[in-house]
């Protein structure tokens, strides 16, 4: 090159810039490496971090409400309570709808058992109220069948409710052809009959998903004469009179007789049917919980609550959480503390002995932490136990009175023990590594230039091993402060953690919002560890066995 | 640090016939404490000790022979007083006392330590190590303690006077018949036998493709990468398991639903996803470890000699990188071997892994079965920390081979 004169950019062999063909060559080892990488990366997304999403949205989604009380909940939100008056006629009339179709469902219960969290005794009056709410539907039933005994008859409202070219496929549907067309709602009809076009429309999809009757031959829902009602009294006579199809006839005959239909009270039925309906309470509760997401979650998990009236502090007698967490800490912490104190030790020992010793000491350290954990908390619920093995050997040996065995399983104390030895390894090994990179010549040296044993350890050796101590603490710590199995084996009531409660809210009471919420603040509090962990050691860094 | 230093011999009866006293007397008080007899013990064990320490010392050169008699001695003591199973423990402490008469007789105790050493620092040098000892101890008797448990006789969790007279009768092998025959755990153990292998081929195909990307030089975002590959080992066990109980049973729902699976092949599928995503980490970690002393010239080497990346992988890069690709296959084996939590919400009945028949048997009705559970489990993890441990040095030696 020093004997040309060339002016232009360099070029490789092919004549391509140099530039341009090294940035071609790293872009496809960089491609390359993502190519090998992406599988793995897809897997962990969905596999892992998916579900922690799910989990997260869990913590703050509240979609029931709004999805079982539609029409309640849209005639809920001019309602003031405020006022200190019940709300009005229409916010009833939804409801009659909503919760007559939730009972046909059987979805009310599931709907009662999710504001029960927020409001006890609640899930009662949905269960109750879900049995006799049928009766406003069978009053309209009455009426309309008075009018004309066809509404009996479920023809007549496949007719009127399906569309021309649904009810075509359905005519000659028998059920040994499988399943019977899907249903499809008539736009006129639809347009006209706004809630009954969507209860018939669930009537529907519920009839074909047992797949037993078609949808024509079924008995119809009391609560379609409740919407067809509520419908024909508000729809505007254009849109009746557009009402095409085979039943068109009957329904703009109902449609002329409805004003002279006895005037109804909804709100009046439901006080009847539970005098918890005429409380102001019971409505708070539904509109609180009305929108599709709720920090209700978060707040119970610190021992908050929403009501009407803005947060608040819970009951006395329900502030659990906070305690629970502080626990947590604490307990995470000592346990830590216990590791390091024990550790930091034994580290030191295998670090200095030559390592013939120290490989053969350090077999001790691994083969705890190769054990299964069930094995490591029964053998130390075997241990602890009032009959077992520690109590029997002092007893033996006399330092302790047959009659007052100690206590030390199902409390704080056996915790703290069992979950120190689990996680005691986890402690030395960091500690381990680290003192093995510090010269023992320090040592050495500081001794003699005059110091004594102990300045020379505190002010030469220590220090060089303040990395050691950060790394194995904040592992046993995020280690501690997750643990569930540990606790929930030899802590009793004392001595279990959050996550014990956790599991709780999932396999017990059935809380999963508070799970999620409960979870995902520890989740925060881990990444924070994590981050730190990160900034110190390096994720790069971390070294099994 | 000369090895043959003379060590300077403590006085006979200013030192090791006292010290050997005491700890007899110790001894004594423990065996009279159990005869109803403490302060007869105590006495007569200060006594015996510290005679034999003075013979031993004093008498008997070899240091063999010595502890051989220190050992006959005690054991006939012991026989004397709890009969066959006294002759046994008395054995073993005859040993301890006439190794410790030694110990302390010939100045053995200022061994680790140069000679200008004061007092007080070879005070502190031995009480650091017995501090060291005891902290092993705490680390490893829990362990050992459960095996000779599990031949117990007796539905108890505790030793027997059978078993501690070592009479035959208190031992018993049914806890082993009961873990082999009965279906409440041979079911849970083909069930462990079943996920942690599929997981761990999973973990491991998908890990180690990952780790050879993760170790080429240019990754856009290695660090984020890194963390979201990590993570199922940094995120608490309990957040994990919540996050997935919620989200596979959609999946779940769904595989039934739309693909028309079995419900048992379903369950099975949720957990071996859920417990190979938790042993990837360990696999990537393992594997990039191995990765980071592997001399890329070898790869080139291989392409100029005419090799396609495929077979460069398999017949050059693989062989090298294979101890640490076993270490991480055994970490996520036991990952999901180990597995309590996830499988608990995950999976259902049908999937009930061993550890997790453990922890109900812990919970709700605590059968000894679980001794000998536990203790097949401790030979099984002896088995995998030598295999591991074996791989590392292995893997350590092709290091050293190769040029870096």
């Amino acid at each position: 090159m020093s004997d040309t004169t060339q002016t232009g950019p360099m070029r490789a062999a092919d004549g391509t810039p140099l530039k341009k063909s090294l940035a071609r060559a790293l872009r496809r080892q960089k491609l390359r490496a993502l190519m090998l990488i992406a599988p793995l990366l897809i897997f962990i997304l969905v596999t892992f971090i998916a579900p922690i999403a799910d989990m997260l949205f869990r913590s703050v989604e509240n979609q029931i409400v709004a999805d079982t009380l539609p029409n309640t909940v849209r005639a809920l939100k001019s309602w003031d309570p405020e006022t200190g008056e019940l709300p009005g006629e229409p916010v009833f009339a939804g409801l009659a709808v909503d919760l007559q179709t939730a009972a046909e469902l059987k979805i009310h219960t599931k709907l009662g058992s999710r504001l029960n969290y927020e409001s006890p005794g609640i899930s009662s009056l949905f269960r109750q109220s879900g049995r006799k709410v049928d009766d406003i539907g069978k009053e309209f039933q009455k009426r309309f069948v008075a009018l004309h005994p066809a509404w009996k008859s479920g023809e007549t409202w496949a007719a009127l409710m399906g569309s021309d070219e649904w009810l075509e496929q359905a005519r000659g549907w028998s059920r040994d052809q499988g399943p019977e067309p899907r249903f499809r709602l008539r736009k006129s009809a639809a347009n006209a009959l706004p809630r009954t076009g969507e209860v018939y429309l669930a009537f529907a999809r519920d009839v074909q998903g047992t797949g037993r009757k078609a949808v024509s031959a079924e008995k119809p829902w009391p609560v379609l004469f409740t919407a067809l009602a509520q419908d024909l009294g508000q729809a505007s006579p254009e849109d009746i009179a557009a009402i095409d199809g085979p039943a068109a006839p009957l329904v703009q005959q109902a449609a002329a007789a409805i004003s002279s239909f006895e005037p109804y009270s909804y709100r009046d039925a439901f006080i009847q049917m539970d005098k918890a309906w005429g409380e102001i309470g019971t409505w708070e509760v539904i509109k609180l919980y009305s929108p599709r997401y709720t920090p209700a979650y978060f707040l119970n998990a610190v021992d908050l609550e929403l009501t009407p009236h803005g947060i608040e502090p819970a009951p006395e007698n329900e502030r659990i959480y906070l305690k629970l967490f502080w626990r947590t800490l604490w307990m995470s912490l000592l346990i830590t503390f216990c590791c390091l104190a024990l550790g930091y030790p034994v580290a030191w020992l295998l670090a200095n002995l030559p390592s013939s010793k120290s490989n053969l000491l350090m077999i001790l350290v691994l083969l705890p932490f190769w054990t299964s954990l069930l094995v490591r908390t029964s053998a130390w619920k075997i241990l602890l136990q009032q009959q077992g093995v520690i109590n029997d050997v002092l007893v033996w040996l006399g330092l302790i009175d047959d009659a007052n065995r100690l206590v030390m399983i199902n409390n704080k104390f056996g915790t703290i023990v069992a979950m120190t030895h689990i996680l005691l390894p986890f402690m030395i090994l960091p500690l381990f590594s680290v003192m093995k990179t510090i010269p023992p010549t320090y040592l050495r040296a500081a001794k003699s230039l005059g110091a004594t044993p102990w300045t020379a350890f505190w002010r030469v050796y220590f220090p060089q091993s303040v990395p050691g101590i950060g790394a194995g603490s904040i592992l046993v710590f995020i280690l501690a402060i997750g643990y569930y199995i540990t606790p929930e084996l030899v802590g009793g009531t004392q001595g279990v953690f959050i996550s014990n409660r956790i599991a709780y809210h999932i396999s017990t009471s059935l809380n999963w919002g508070l799970a999620a919420a409960l979870g995902s603040i520890l989740l925060a509090a881990v990444l924070v560890l994590y981050y730190t962990y990160d900034k110190i050691v390096g994720i790069d860094n971390v070294k099994l066995g | 640090m000369a090895k043959k230093r003379i060590l300077p011999i403590p006085g006979i009866w200013s030192f090791t016939v006292p010290v050997n006293a005491a700890a007899g007397a110790l001894l004594g008080y423990m065996v009279g404490s159990t005869n109803g007899a403490p302060f007869t013990g105590l006495l007569l064990g200060a006594l015996f000790a510290g005679a034999l320490a003075y013979v031993l010392v004093q008498h008997v050169g070899s240091r063999r022979t010595g502890r051989l008699i220190g050992a006959a001695a005690t054991a006939v003591v012991g026989f004397l007083i709890a009969g066959f199973a006294g002759f046994v423990f008395g054995a073993f402490v005859g040993l301890i006392l006439s190794w410790f008469a030694y110990w302390v007789g010939l100045g053995l105790y200022r061994a680790g330590l140069p000679s200008y050493a004061t007092m007080g620092e070879v005070l502190w040098h031995n009480s650091f190590h017995l501090i060291c000892g005891l902290i092993f101890f705490f680390l490893i008797a829990p362990i050992v303690v459960v095996i000779p448990l599990s031949f117990n006789a007796q539905d108890f969790f505790t030793f027997t006077p059978e078993m501690l007279a070592l009479d035959p009768a208190g031992y018993s092998l049914k806890h082993y018949q009961d873990f082999f025959t009965n279906p409440d755990w041979t079911r849970p153990l083909r069930n462990s036998f079943t996920i942690a292998p599929l997981a761990t081929i999973l973990a491991v195909s998908f890990g180690t493709l990952a780790a050879i990307g993760l170790s080429q030089s240019h990754v856009p975002g290695r660090r984020a990468i890194m963390a979201i590959l990590i993570s199922p080992m940094i995120v608490p066990l309990i957040i994990s398991a919540t996050g997935m109980f919620f989200f596979y049973s959609k999946l779940g729902n769904w595989m039934e639903g739309s693909l028309g699976m079995s419900r048992d092949l379903v369950g099975y599928i949720k957990v071996v996803l859920a417990h190979a995503a938790l042993g990837i980490p360990f696999v990537i970690i393992t594997v990039t470890a191995t990765l980071v002393g592997f001399d890329r010239s070898l790869t080139r080497a291989a392409a100029s000699l005419g090799a396609g990346p495929v077979r460069t992988f398999f017949k050059v890069q693989m062989p090298l990188i294979l101890p640490g690709v076993i270490s991480g296959a055994l970490f996520a084996f036991i990952t999901s071997f180990d597995e309590v939590v996830v499988v608990l919400f995950v999976g259902s009945a049908a999937q009930k892994t061993l550890p997790w028949q453990m922890f109900t048997g812990l919970r709700e009705q605590i059968s000894p079965t679980i001794l000998a559970v536990a203790t097949v489990l401790v030979f099984f993890s002896i088995l995998l920390l030598t295999t591991v441990e074996f791989l590392r040095r292995r893997s350590e030696r092709l290091r050293g081979i190769t040029p870096s």
